[in-house]
């Protein structure tokens, strides 16, 4: 009470902004629950109307939205990991393949024939229940595997955490596709069961609405969850090492398991995703989970901002959109045009050369992201921003030649 | 019971140095070590192994160099070997050379004319990397220059795959001409050894051997050491830091180069997803020799072919970069330093 009395008294007259942004900061969580709904309730709302409607059915665009939704529950995780604990993961669509596959083995016939249950038999119909749980076991394989992967690299310094994570998300495919006799190989899982709910039933193939509010409620809760963490002692501990670990093991942090607590975390939401994509799609092959996965979504998460979790959702979101619909639009308008050179031009391969080109302008003109974190703006620029340029290098000298 | 080395402000010891020479009962152990392997996989798969290795070794020569002197993983470092095959395949296809070439004198001609050109002209690209992606960054955090790294990788990748008109191989195989005869072979008691895999080795040997006596005798070499080893301090003395570090980057592009070009002549084929997996390997080679040590890396390279290789004799050629991995893991593990570099927590 106190502090809604003291709003009034020291601001006379506290215009309708300063009122939300007031209650936005004293209630994160109910702001994070209230904004996703209503992003939630707006965007299917907006796909029935003309900019939308040029591209895609109101169908299409809902069903896009939903996977949009995967990528920006991939970048939220990565951003504890790269943007707030300043972690290099460079094979996060490692932890993402194992928890699709995780979802695979307890949801599909192949998957009970290895494991010996048969989760069909038990639940019938409803068989699709075992989503839910599994969304949190999910979670909880991919944060296991990050840690057996953090635990030897975490105590090396972060270059070598770079070069192991990519190895490691080059291995994890490799190892799903060789394995052939426990994974099908190439081929995959598939026959995955689809969520059930009650009320719902089973989610179906061809309405994707279902599948779209539980996206939307999922990216809530992960986003309240990565909020409250951040703003705790555990994320003024990451934030600490991430600026300067020596200072911050000086001041009493234990910076190795500080770290691995965030690689679990961000791996375990890699899992959440692949577990949701998985019952999704209905199947799973080592294929979907390239180096491409990887850096697709860390260029979402330094396009939109390391460490703002709201500029990262939205990087996911506009990127996924633009790859998936919008290049696709360019690539079909282009060719129907019927300009040869035009014509030639291929917009989803040239993505990734986009892709690059965005990820190395980004860092040299605006570091920071497109929607920064106030924090890590100030941090990221104090350092360019210094004249190291010269051809004389004493400059440096005499600044401490920090590196 | 860490060292939490985040920022190196220490000058640590790295110096290019051979860090000490190789004393008797080491050599004897790699002695015993490659008679093992000869013995186990046969001279065929022994020189094909130096072969791959001598690669490698090139390539991890790049990785070092660059580690070396400003502490920075050039990530991009395996797709400029990559483009460094497209490179000599352009070069060969555009002088109209498609097939072996019989006669010796024309041979030795335009193998020295794809050498040089493929060198130059990469070693030119790698110069142009560090101009744009990492000296802006060189002060800003390392998170930084790392992202800069893969962005500059994806760039090469994607420019190899669809910009035209030189480029545009697309994500597929690319025809390397194999302009040295592959038949050719020379008759080492009853097994025959091809002249190309010896031409190849000799080649890269001679080329680690000069980049030593350069890095040991010359002046730039003197500056890159002292830049390596502190480079404040190296300012002070009047190296031109940024002319040094555009210099090292341009001889580990051009060995990157040179490994270019004999890939396209022993294998015969390209591919622009090339530069991820040798990358990686070419990486676990430089950080298993000791990474900033070039006589290391070239060790290293030589190890990671003989693996490579013996993982394929044993029947486990598909999980010869799982095997790599592994391998990579256990030295960051059990020796961060590697096997020739100082034992220094700031390495690790």
């Amino acid at each position: 009470m106190s502090v809604i009395q003291d709003v009034k008294t020291s601001a006379p007259a506290p215009g309708i902004r300063d009122r939300v942004r007031g209650f936005a900061g004293r209630h994160r969580s109910t702001t994070i629950i209230v904004m996703m709904a209503l992003i939630g309730i707006v965007l299917p709302i907006l796909a029935a109307f003309p900019p939308f409607t040029l591209f895609q059915t109101q169908i299409g665009w809902i069903d896009g939205f939903t996977n949009a939704g995967v990528f920006v529950l991939l970048a939220i995780g990565l951003n504890i990991v790269v943007g707030v604990a300043g972690l290099l993961d460079l094979g996060y669509a490692a932890f993402f393949a194992i928890g699709s596959y995780t979802y695979a083995y307890v949801a599909s016939p192949f998957g009970n024939s290895i494991l010996g249950i048969d989760v069909a038999a038990t639940f019938g119909d409803a068989v699709g229940v075992v989503f839910w749980p599994m969304l949190i076991v999910g979670a909880f394989v991919a944060a296991v595997f990050g840690i057996l992967l953090g635990a030897p690299t975490l105590r090396l310094r972060g270059d070598y955490l770079a070069i192991v994570t990519l190895g490691f998300g080059e291995i994890v495919p490799i190892v799903f596709r060789e394995a052939s006799t426990v994974t099908n190989g190439i081929n995959g899982i598939g026959g995955v069961y689809r969520p059930w709910l009650p009320g719902v039933g089973t989610f179906s193939g061809v309405d994707p609405m279902p599948y779209y509010v539980t996206t939307v409620a999922l990216v809530a809760i992960v986003l309240v969850f990565a909020y409250r963490l951040v703003e705790s002692r555990i994320g003024r501990a990451w934030e600490a090492i991430r600026e300067d670990e020596l200072a911050a093991a000086a001041n009493g942090i234990n910076t190795v398991s500080t770290k691995l607590l965030a690689f679990a975390l961000g791996a375990s939401t890699a899992g959440i995703a692949g577990v949701l994509n998985t019952a999704k799609l209905t199947v799973v092959s080592p294929d979907q989970f390239t180096f491409t996965i990887s850096f697709t979504v860390l260029a979402m998460v330094v396009l939109g901002g390391m460490g703002n979790f709201w500029g990262v959702a939205i990087g996911a979101f506009v990127i996924y959109t633009i790859n998936n619909v919008i290049l696709h639009s360019l690539n079909e308008f282009f060719h129907g045009l019927g300009v040869p050179v035009l014509q030639d031009i291929d917009f989803i391969q040239l993505q990734f050369l986009l892709y690059g080109i965005a990820l190395v302008g980004m860092m040299l003109v605006r570091p920071e992201g497109l929607f920064p974190n106030s924090r890590r703006k100030r941090e990221l620029h104090q350092a360019i921003d210094e004249p190291g340029e010269d051809e004389n290098t004493l400059s440096e000298v005499t600044e401490e030649g920090g590196r | 019971m860490t060292a939490p080395a985040a920022s190196a402000d220490a000058p640590s010891a790295r110096s290019f140095s051979s860090a000490g020479l190789v004393s008797v009962a080491q050599l004897a152990i790699v002695a015993v070590l490659l008679a093992g392997a000869l013995l186990w996989m046969g001279p065929q798969q022994f020189v094909n192994a130096l072969t791959l290795g001598a690669i490698y070794a090139l390539i991890a020569i790049g990785y070092t160099l660059v580690y070396g002197i400003i502490e920075l993983i050039n990530f991009a470092h395996g797709d400029v070997f990559m483009v460094g095959t497209f490179l000599s395949l352009i070069f060969l296809t555009t002088l109209g050379f498609n097939g072996a070439i019989t006669e010796p004198g024309l041979l030795a001609l335009v193998l020295a004319g794809d050498f040089i050109f493929t060198m130059i002209a990469l070693g030119l690209i790698g110069v142009l990397i560090e101009r744009v992606a990492y000296r802006p960054l060189r002060n800003a955090p390392r998170l930084a220059p790392l992202i800069t790294a893969i962005g500059v990788s994806f760039i090469l990748q994607n420019a190899v795959q669809g910009v035209p008109p030189y480029f545009g191989f697309g994500p597929f195989n690319a025809n390397s001409p194999q302009v040295f005869p592959t038949d050719w072979f020379v008759t080492l008691g009853n097994a025959s050894i091809p002249v190309l895999s010896l031409f190849i080795i000799v080649t890269a040997v001679v080329m680690m051997i000069a980049l030593q006596l350069f890095i040991g005798r010359t002046r730039i070499g003197r500056a890159m050491r002292s830049t390596a080893l502190d480079r404040d301090a190296a300012a002070l003395m009047g190296v031109n830091i940024n002319r040094t570090i555009a210099i090292t980057f341009l001889l580990g592009s051009a060995l990157a180069g040179a490994a270019g070009v004999t890939f396209g002549l022993q294998y015969g084929v390209t591919n622009s997803g090339l530069g991820f997996n040798a990358g990686l390997k070419a990486f676990t080679a430089a950080v298993l020799g000791g990474i900033g040590n070039t006589v290391g890396a070239a060790l290293g390279g030589f190890i990671i072919g003989f693996i490579e290789v013996g993982a394929a004799v044993a029947g486990l050629n598909r999980w010869s970069a799982a095997i790599v991995f592994g391998v990579l893991v256990i030295v960051l593990v059990f020796r961060p330093s590697g096997i020739l570099g100082q034992q220094t927590g700031e390495r690790a």
